[in-house]
């Protein structure tokens, strides 16, 4: 938790001497708790004050990187509880669970396949972020196997999960030049897992049941010269992830309690009795760093990739797009006008329904300031006023010979004042939704 | 070690809203739905009471509705012809609440009448024990005319009737004090918009009782972050004591998944969505699970599988 500038003046040698162009120290403290000035303006505070001044900064959830051959992700690092509060920063990495008792060629068909899913979201593409690889066989041979056999298929980022330290300095090694994360040190193996980890300088998982053993495990280990560690508090359905992780992340963010202010890493499918994609989306929502999915099923990714898009979105500022005029399909001076806005998920609606249609068509993106077509009209940006003036100015008028215009179904209510904002120019009025603007275009256009 | 759990200590809770009357009470209902009464943040279970699980409804319409994606056509089948067949078969499917929704115009095209309204709110009532709700069109003039005359017609029987906006909320309210209902108060996705509304409602006599927020949901994809949020801050508000906030939530996330692209369209998509119909289920029942934590009391679905999904989360969220 931040201290407050009369805390940070205690820890300041009050001597007032301006070194750090401030009059006072205590002009200085207030401007640290501002985040307004760095520490280092100041070459007297001693070590401990440092240490002190230094801890109290660190965020409450430390943020955790691993890596693969290609790509990387971080997790932690958040500041709210409720996304409005501010933002949520880091999404949560989505993982596919690979187990190595399966043969090199089968884990490999099936990591390709599931590393060749991308879906685009607003122009955002998305894809799983890595794959968690499980020692289920008990065979020595197949582990470092079946590493070499995703690596070969994928260069994102790992997780690997065993609770044995020999297995797990074998695949280290499998795993040499990326940064996987260890799943996992419980109060049985710590001692040995932290040495592997510390030994491959990779994060750390920590496991336990309840939040006393973790907290006391993860004490274990930071003693233990780990820093960058991951929780698993083995959660089982929808009630007891939420108590859990909430709970978590009530003692980071409102308590600054050190011992578990890390990353959640959570397995959905694991209990074998939820709705695994319904409780993935829960801790995409709630609150986990990591999440490891068993089934690979793109009608269930997705979702829940477009899920976790919107619950990290900022909430002060819509995802827009840059007003203006954009073409589709290669433009011809015969070729239809639209108007739409410039909220992201608006103009990606019909920019890939034209696309899609194969229509070539001149898309005229007007500034509503990042909203949809109907809250921009009941917000007045998305007015006959606004639509008249970028029809003038993107310069759509030297580009086709024609004078029509096709607005959105939802805002006919302005065709009349438009055509009087727009002299020589006639007003069409398309569909509602941008899922029949192919069947209008060949209904209606014709030149 | 021992860990001090922090733990929320709330002044407020949200009002209790029942819907649906039993013969005792005046109407001809075989079971009443009592929601809200939460002391503490969505299935905060550990720091508050939650007396009445999120009630899933199911929505029926007035005639079967043109422009459903053919997977709820398949879904409902034949039921989907006549509005008390299609309730029954939602009664079957689990739902606590039937939503009945009335269409803007009768089959052959004209103007949906108050004769109709009637005569579907009386079919439905007779076929099914559930409570029930019913809507409008959601355009004012027409919701006046037929929610006036569905409110007289189920007389007593304790409706939820809508929409209630800012537009026209005076006759809807009118019709509820004159026959005993509870009104949906329904605004675009706005804190003090709908603490408003709840204001201008309660003004007219209406008890506090007697309403039910909706909040305006997006689906997921398209909007459904802002929807969420709002839910979260009204629930937060209610929590601190905000009087006018602590009204229960109503969401329609069955509408707002099964209208976009994801859910209606099979062919001519990416192949990254994935199969069809798992990708369409899965767009509705993603968005009302994320509106159970934002705090949803009722969730108004379209697909009776979507309801038997979330029956499994909220029986977890809800067991002891
Ligand atoms: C999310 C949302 C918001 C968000 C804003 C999101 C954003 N960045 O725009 C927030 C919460 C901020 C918001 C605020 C408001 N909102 Co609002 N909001 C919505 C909501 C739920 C979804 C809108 C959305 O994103 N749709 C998805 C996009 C993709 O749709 P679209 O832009 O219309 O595009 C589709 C079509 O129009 C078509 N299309 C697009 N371009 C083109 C072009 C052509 C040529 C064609 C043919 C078709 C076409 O294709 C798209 C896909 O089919 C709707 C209700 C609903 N469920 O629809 C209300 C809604 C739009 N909001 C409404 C209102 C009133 C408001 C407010 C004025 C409320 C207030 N007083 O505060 C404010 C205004 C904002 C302000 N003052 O700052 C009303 C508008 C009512 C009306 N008919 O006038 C709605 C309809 C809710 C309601 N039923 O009352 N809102
Ligand atoms: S440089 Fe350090 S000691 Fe000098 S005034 Fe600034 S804070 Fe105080």
């Amino acid at each position: 938790m931040a201290l407050t500038g009369l805390e940070i003046y205690k820890l300041l040698p009050q001597t007032n001497c301006k070194e750090c162009s401030f009059p006072t120290c205590l002009a200085f403290a207030m401007k640290l708790a501002a985040k307004q000035a760095e520490l280092k303006a100041c070459p007297y505070v001693s070590e401990e004050s440092k240490a002190k001044l230094e801890a109290a900064s660190a965020p409450p959830i430390r943020l955790v990187e691993i890596a693969g051959d290609d790509g990387k992700l971080a997790v932690g690092n958040e500041t709210v509880l409720f996304r409005h509060e501010k933002t949520f920063f880091h999404r949560p990495g989505l993982f596919l669970r690979v187990k190595d008792s399966l043969p090199a060629e089968e884990i490999k068909k099936q990591v390709a396949a599931a590393d060749a899913f991308k879906a685009d979201y607003v122009g955002i593409p998305l894809t799983l972020d890595g794959y968690a690889i499980e020692a289920a066989s008990g065979d020595p041979a197949a582990f470092a196997g079946a590493v070499k056999a995703v690596r070969a298929a994928s260069k994102k980022p790992l997780i690997l999960l065993t609770s044995k330290p020999d297995v797990a300095k074998a695949w280290l090694e499998a795993a040499s030049g990326t940064r996987p994360l260890l799943h996992a040190a419980d109060a049985s193996n710590w001692e040995a897992m932290a040495e592997v980890a510390k030994a491959a300088k990779v994060p750390l998982v920590a496991r336990a049941e309840t939040l006393d053993d973790l907290a006391t495990l993860t004490q274990s280990l930071t003693k233990a010269g780990l820093e960058d560690l991951v929780l698993d508090p083995g959660v089982k359905g929808p009630k007891d992830s939420l108590e859990k992780l909430t709970t978590l992340r009530r003692l980071a963010i409102k308590k600054n309690f050190r011992p578990l202010g890390f990353p959640i890493i959570t397995f959905p499918g694991a209990g074998g009795k939820a709705d695994d994609v319904l409780l993935a989306a829960e801790h995409i929502a709630k609150y986990a760093g990591f999440i490891v999915l068993d089934t690979f099923d793109p009608a269930s990714l997705y979702g829940l990739l477009v899920l976790r898009q919107n619950i990290y979105t900022d909430p002060q500022k819509p995802i827009q797009v840059q007003p203006g005029m954009y073409e589709i399909n290669n433009p011809k001076d015969d070729s239809p006008v639209l108007v739409t806005t410039n909220f992201s998920i608006t103009y990606f609606a019909i920019a890939n329904e034209v696309e899609g249609s194969g229509w070539p068509a001149w898309l005229v993106v007007t500034d509503a300031e990042g909203m949809s077509v109907l809250t921009a009209w009941a917000a007045g940006k998305f007015d006959s006023e606004r639509i008249a003036k970028a029809v003038k100015t993107v310069g759509v008028e030297g580009k086709v010979k024609h004078r029509k215009v096709i607005i959105p179904g939802h805002v006919a209510v302005l065709s009349g004042e438009l055509e009087g904002d727009l002299p020589g120019w006639t007003i069409m009025v398309g569909p509602r939704e941008a899922v029949d603007i192919g069947a209008f275009l060949k209904a209606m256009w014709v030149n | 070690m021992a860990v001090e759990i922090p733990k929320e200590k709330w002044s407020g809770t949200v009002r209790e809203v029942t819907l649906g009357a039993t013969r005792e009470q005046g109407g001809t209902r075989t079971r009443t739905l009592t929601v809200g009464g939460e002391t503490a943040m969505p299935h905060h279970a550990f720091e508050g009471s939650f007396p009445h699980p999120p009630a899933l409804a199911l929505e029926v319409r007035d005639r079967k509705p043109t422009d459903w994606s053919p997977l709820l056509l398949q879904a409902w089948g034949a039921a989907m012809d006549d509005p008390a067949a299609w309730a029954k078969a939602a009664e079957q499917a689990g739902a606590e609440l039937i939503f009945l929704t009335l269409s803007a115009t009768l089959a052959d095209g004209k103007a949906n009448t108050a004769a109709n309204a009637r005569a579907v709110v009386r079919k439905v009532l007779e076929a099914t024990g559930l409570p029930l709700a019913v809507i409008g069109p959601g355009q004012a003039e027409i919701d006046n005319e037929l929610i006036v005359a569905a409110a007289e017609e189920g007389k007593g029987e304790r409706l939820l009737i809508g929409t209630c906006e800012d537009k026209n909320y005076r006759t809807i309210v009118a019709g509820a004090l004159a026959n005993d209902h509870v009104v949906q108060s329904k605004t675009p996705m706005d804190v003090n918009l709908s603490k408003q509304l709840v204001i201008l409602i309660h003004d007219m006599g209406l008890p506090l009782e007697r309403i039910i927020m909706d909040p305006t949901t997006g689906a997921l994809g398209y909007g459904i972050e802002y929807g969420y949020s709002v839910m979260e801050r009204l629930r937060l508000a209610a929590l601190q004591g905000d009087s006018m906030t602590q009204q229960p939530l109503i969401v329609t996330p069955g509408e707002e998944g099964w209208k976009v692209k994801e859910a209606k369209v099979g062919e001519g998509v990416p192949a990254a969505w994935g199969d069809w119909n798992r990708r369409a289920l899965n767009w509705e029942a993603l968005t009302a699970n994320a509106l159970i934590y934002a705090g949803a009391d009722i969730i108004v679905l379209r697909h009776p599988e979507t309801l038997r999904r979330l029956r499994g989360v909220v029986d977890a969220l809800m067991a002891a």
